[in-house]
């Protein structure tokens, strides 16, 4: 790992940090298992949208979670009903954990009817209201800003609510990004700000992109910050726990700092001149996969053929949803033309 | 079953590449996401990976090819319990056991859509309006009764029609609120909010920051949320710093959502030319918004075209841009006080009949259209005046109709000429009614150059009704 890496600052183990009971509820046997599947669930899922990719069924842009699981597994894992959540295009993941069908994320990444978008947004392109997800954005941090808004709205409906936008590293010098700190904190919107710091900003590295650290970039708004290691479930939780029920109480806004890595490239077609093996095979030995599996190993008697089935059915829902994204039909022609506007 | 593992491609567009390094060894255990080989090309080096789980059964291209074309069969990957790779496996293009079978040269899915326009007679199905408007057609807008609305009026500014066309709206729907610079506590840049913090309160009249990309983007979040913003910007010369969102965010959305999320929402604001302001502060925005499709741009020019506008913009649920004067605000005009008026957006109104030539206008060269009009009718020249009101959709049919009656057509805008409104309207007329023309379209347009500050200049600049009097005499060959 080269100096000057985030990750310096926190915990370097494959040892996640298994909540005592002190500190925080510990996960059921249930909830530990959840939370393996829906990690592996984005990390199989992610794994064929590359290969379908390769094949030239994916085209465009195509941007995978692989190695950043743990952060939004683990805030989703902790949020209400009610909250809302918004990010740009590195998008599959947050989906899957919003409950949308691996079915219909992979045939939008098809361009196919069946998609969410019915094959008119992409994959940086999808929404499901009815479970809170507002997008899948293609600009870079305008998601904060609409983020701030779902806030507003939160508030002005009063329905307990919070909105969480996330955000990579490269997002966070966006100007937009202050211009909604300064909004949220004056008027004390419910909004969790997540930065999820992969360490790049497609191509350049956080030490060559950012001056100071993320997590205290809402200081000069009053804005509490905290630094977290994204690649750590438990971490996450914890942290995100403790902001949601922060901004719950009715101070405002929280912003958290998921330090993690994305294994691939920026997106499909990046070849990676930006950074050493040796430092990805580093970031690997801090996999929030095997960190799971290793608590449940270890903390709950579960053993590798208690995972079986899991890891069985993840493989299956894979399957069927490559499948189903090759089998669904292409939008037809007369689709062109509507969703333009709304008829009144 | 033993799973195939094909040649993958770094990009949809490449057709082969090298296979540089093999990282695991016939016999080894392969598990998903492990890197199995290292593969190139000119311009790229990526690693393969597993998908699935299994033993390398077989290495069928070595290490060092080059040229391999993507979905080759590379190696055999062999499952739980296999223990050899079965003779007489063709090499087939296929990837895994849950993959169909993708020939070589199978074209790109994304690339295979063939378009056709869908046809659709003119005017038939009146529910397809907004489709009908994108693919150009020419169909008669919803039919709108103005005068049983103006046996009760009032005199009033357009600022005040504005308040009362928001107020009334915000009365009605507990979702609609206004967000803006200045708007609450100092009563709005141009008192055009005046007294509405005092009736609705703090949480529906909201002061910004001066943060117009942010409180843009906070809009269009609160408006996907299902609640009404009006966003007001004091020029729209700033909303330039928040366009991405109206363009981007809001217009955009609905389409990219395959339907499922709307965004209900108004911008507006001041536009064009208020005179001494200068460069920065002058622009007119029609032809800019007006070119997205996902958006409706209107244009008022009296307090109805304010009152009208306004409630329709608010009303509507995509998201519509309102482009107000500034000099039009302190204009007094006759105002119907009916709640229920409400313009329908894409309708034009013919505020004077003629038959001699057609005048086009929106917002403020609407009243110097009306002058011009006056001047020519001294001399020998009846002009029909065409208010606009919307931009987008344009009422392409109350346009065609009239130069069908008077074979000669003038554009008058404030904005610039190229690839303005008035262009829309000269391709539109030639597309329509060519062979009605008695003369080419003319355009009234402010000068193609920043704005100037001299008064002698900014009037130069500026498009005036002897302009208007000037293109029209043209057309008319006199």
């Amino acid at each position: 790992m080269s100096k000057g890496h985030a990750m310096s600052n926190v915990k370097k183990s494959n040892q996640n940090s298994v909540p005592t009971s002190n500190s925080q509820k510990l996960p059921s046997a249930d909830e530990m298992k959840k939370l393996y599947r829906d990690m592996l669930l984005i990390r199989r899922f992610e794994e064929k949208a590359g290969q379908l990719y390769g094949m030239g069924l994916i085209g465009g842009f195509c941007h995978l979670y692989i190695g950043e699981e743990a952060v939004v597994t683990g805030v989703q894992s902790v949020q209400k009903k009610q909250d809302t959540t918004i990010t740009a295009y590195r998008n599959h993941g947050h989906m899957l954990v919003s409950g949308i069908s691996a079915n219909d994320v992979m045939a939008e990444l098809t361009g196919r009817s069946g998609g969410c978008s019915r094959g008119k947004g992409g994959s940086m392109h999808m929404f499901s209201i009815e479970n809170g997800f507002y997008g899948g954005h293609g600009i870079v941090g305008a998601q904060v800003s609409i983020g701030a808004g779902l806030g507003f709205a939160h508030q002005y409906k009063g329905d307990g609510g919070v909105a969480i936008a996330y955000m990579g590293d490269g997002a966070a010098n966006q100007g937009q990004v202050y211009e909604s700190f300064n909004m949220a904190k004056l008027w004390n919107l419910p909004v969790l700000f997540i930065i999820e710091n992969n360490q790049y900003s497609m191509g350049t590295s956080v030490p060559r992109h950012a001056a100071g650290e993320f997590y205290r970039r809402g200081e000069g708004f009053g804005i509490k910050g905290e630094k977290v290691n994204g690649m750590d479930i438990f971490a996450v939780r914890e942290a995100s726990s403790r902001a949601l029920e922060d901004i719950r109480s009715g101070n405002g806004p929280y912003i958290l700092e998921m330090v993690t890595y994305r294994y691939r490239g920026h997106s499909m077609s990046d070849p990676q001149k930006y950074r050493s093996k040796d430092e990805v095979e580093g970031y690997k030995a801090l996999d929030p996969i095997d960190g799971i599996k290793a608590a449940l190993l270890k903390e709950y008697n579960i053993t590798e053929d208690d995972l079986k089935p899991i890891d069985k059915e993840v493989k299956d829902i894979v399957a069927q949803a490559a499948q189903f994204s090759q089998d669904s039909p292409l939008p037809d022609a007369a689709e062109l033309w509507t969703d333009v506007l709304i008829s009144v | 079953m033993s799973i195939q593992i094909l040649m993958p491609a770094l990009s949809p567009t490449m057709t082969e590449g090298n296979l540089t390094r093999w990282m695991k060894k016939e016999g080894d255990v392969v598990k998903a996401g492990q890197v199995i080989a290292e593969i190139e090309t000119d311009k790229a080096t990526m690693e393969v990976e597993a998908v699935d789980e299994g033993v390398l059964g077989k290495i069928l291209v070595a290490e060092g090819t080059q040229g391999v074309a993507v979905n080759t069969p590379i190696a055999v990957l062999l499952e739980d319990g296999e223990t050899e790779v079965k003779q007489g496996i063709a090499p087939s293009p296929c990837m895994a056991g849950d993959i169909p079978c993708i020939p070589n040269n199978a074209p790109v899915a994304t690339a295979t859509t063939e378009t056709t326009v869908v046809d659709q007679p003119a005017g038939a199905v009146i529910a397809n309006r907004d489709v009908l408007y994108a693919q150009g057609v020419v169909i008669e807008p919803p039919p709108f009764d103005e005068a049983p609305y103006m046996q009760n009026t009032q005199a009033m500014q357009v600022r005040e029609a504005l308040r009362m066309g928001m107020s009334e709206e915000m009365r009605r729907d507990e979702n609609v609120f206004l967000l803006g610079e200045e708007v609450a506590e100092y009563n709005g840049a141009y008192k055009v909010s005046q007294g509405m913090l005092d009736e609705f309160g703090p949480k529906r009249v909201v002061d910004s920051p001066i943060t117009e990309y942010g409180f843009t983007g906070l809009g269009v979040g609160a408006a996907m949320s299902g609640l009404k913003p009006i966003i007001e910007f004091m020029s729209m010369d700033f909303a330039m710093q928040a366009i991405d969102h109206i363009v981007n965010s809001a217009a955009k959305t609905l389409y990219m959502a395959g339907g499922k999320l709307g965004c209900p929402i108004v911008f507006r604001g001041q536009n064009g030319a208020p005179g001494k302001v200068g460069a920065q502060h002058s622009q007119c925005y029609a032809s800019w918004y007006a070119h997205v499709p996902g958006l409706k741009v209107v244009a008022p020019w009296s307090g109805a075209d304010a009152k009208g506008l306004i409630k329709a913009a608010i009303r509507d649920p995509n998201p519509v841009v309102v482009l107000e004067h500034e000099l039009m605000y302190g204009q007094i005009f006759e105002t119907p006080v009916d709640d229920n008026f409400v313009i329908p957006i894409g309708r034009a109104k013919i505020e004077r009949a003629g038959t001699d030539v057609t005048i086009v206008a929106f917002s403020i060269m609407v009243g110097k259209a009306l002058e011009a009009a006056k001047i020519l009718e001294e001399q020998g020249i009846s002009a029909e005046v065409i208010n606009l009101r919307t931009i987008r959709p344009l009422d392409r049919h109350t346009i065609i109709e009239s130069v069908k009656k008077t074979n000669r057509i003038v554009s008058a805008e404030e904005g610039w000429p190229f690839a303005g409104v008035g262009s829309e309207i000269a391709a539109l007329v030639n597309e329509h009614a060519f062979d009605y023309l008695d003369a080419p379209v003319a355009r009234v347009c402010a000068a193609d150059v920043p704005t100037p500050y001299a008064t002698n200049l900014e009037k130069l600049a500026t498009p005036q009704p002897e302009d208007i009097v000037a293109a029209v005499k043209r057309v008319c060959y006199r």
